[in-house]
């Protein structure tokens, strides 16, 4: 099932709405990484809320996905990951290495506005 | 109750249809919410390692009885190529494959009791075993 992107304002929402296939990770990863130009977007979120397994092949694809987003310029935090999902994630020894992750969406966004929108505040 | 139930792994779509009756069954055991996402992930990952490895296979789910233990049983079984050196495949960041070596090993940490039965050439069969916790029941 297709994952909706919506855009807000400099960053782009994908909220996952149903269990996700392989194929239907790695089109999200290619949608985003290519929306993150048509867009212009400073940031990128990820709502995995309703994602009750994440495996090896999901964590590694979100990980690839992210790390692609920042060679584009962009910073990707994924939100939402279930208590039971964070435990057996630890329990089968997947990392998020390098990816910013938050409590939910509200969190999501001040971090990415921490991020983003901290050296305007400057000048 | 007779449950027994096979779903055939053609494509890595039938991973999440696998992972999903996995769960339902395990529901009616009685396990925690935790053990089902536990036992969920493992059905997924050794699911994964049939359609990358040997394309095709069938995972078969099943309730499991031992002496006073009652659980969920999952075998995944295939013909494809087999694995030549299972030590070096249950050690953790071992992969032929493009994954991260962690489908069989992190598969094992998630179950209560795993085996795994492969021959070259003919094929790989992975038992594992979950069993429900006395609290939850």
């Amino acid at each position: 099932m297709l994952v909706p992107i919506l855009k807000q304002g400099d960053y782009l929402i994908a909220s996952v709405q149903s269990e996700l296939s392989d194929a239907d990770l790695l089109k999200l990863r290619d949608d985003l990484v290519s929306r993150v130009g048509e867009f212009r977007s400073r940031g990128v979120i990820v709502d995995v809320t309703i994602l009750d397994v994440m495996d090896s092949f999901a964590t590694r694809t979100l990980r690839s996905m992210a790390h692609m987003i920042m060679l584009r310029g962009a910073k990707t935090v994924i939100v939402g990951i279930q208590p039971e999902v964070a435990f057996s994630m630890v329990q089968l020894g997947l990392k998020l290495e390098n990816v910013a992750t938050a409590l939910d969406l509200e969190e999501g966004m001040a971090l990415l506005d921490r991020q983003t929108k901290g050296d305007t505040r400057r000048g | 109750m007779a449950d027994e139930n096979c779903i055939p792994i053609n494509s890595e779509v039938d991973i999440v249809t696998a992972r999903q009756k996995g769960r339902e069954m395990a529901a009616k055991l009685g396990f925690s919410s935790t053990e089902l996402t536990l036992i969920a992930t493992a059905i997924s990952e050794i699911a994964r390692n049939i359609v990358e490895y040997a394309r095709e296979g069938e995972i078969s789910l099943s309730i499991g009885q031992q002496g006073d233990k009652r659980g969920i049983v999952v075998i995944g079984c295939d013909n494809g190529p087999g694995i030549p050196n299972i030590k070096l495949a249950m050690q953790d960041g071992y992969s032929t494959g493009k994954s991260l070596g962690l489908g069989l090993p992190g598969a094992k940490r998630l179950m209560d009791e795993f085996e795994i039965v492969s021959e070259v050439g003919k094929g790989t069969k992975v038992t594992m075993k979950k069993w429900v916790q006395n609290h939850a029941r």
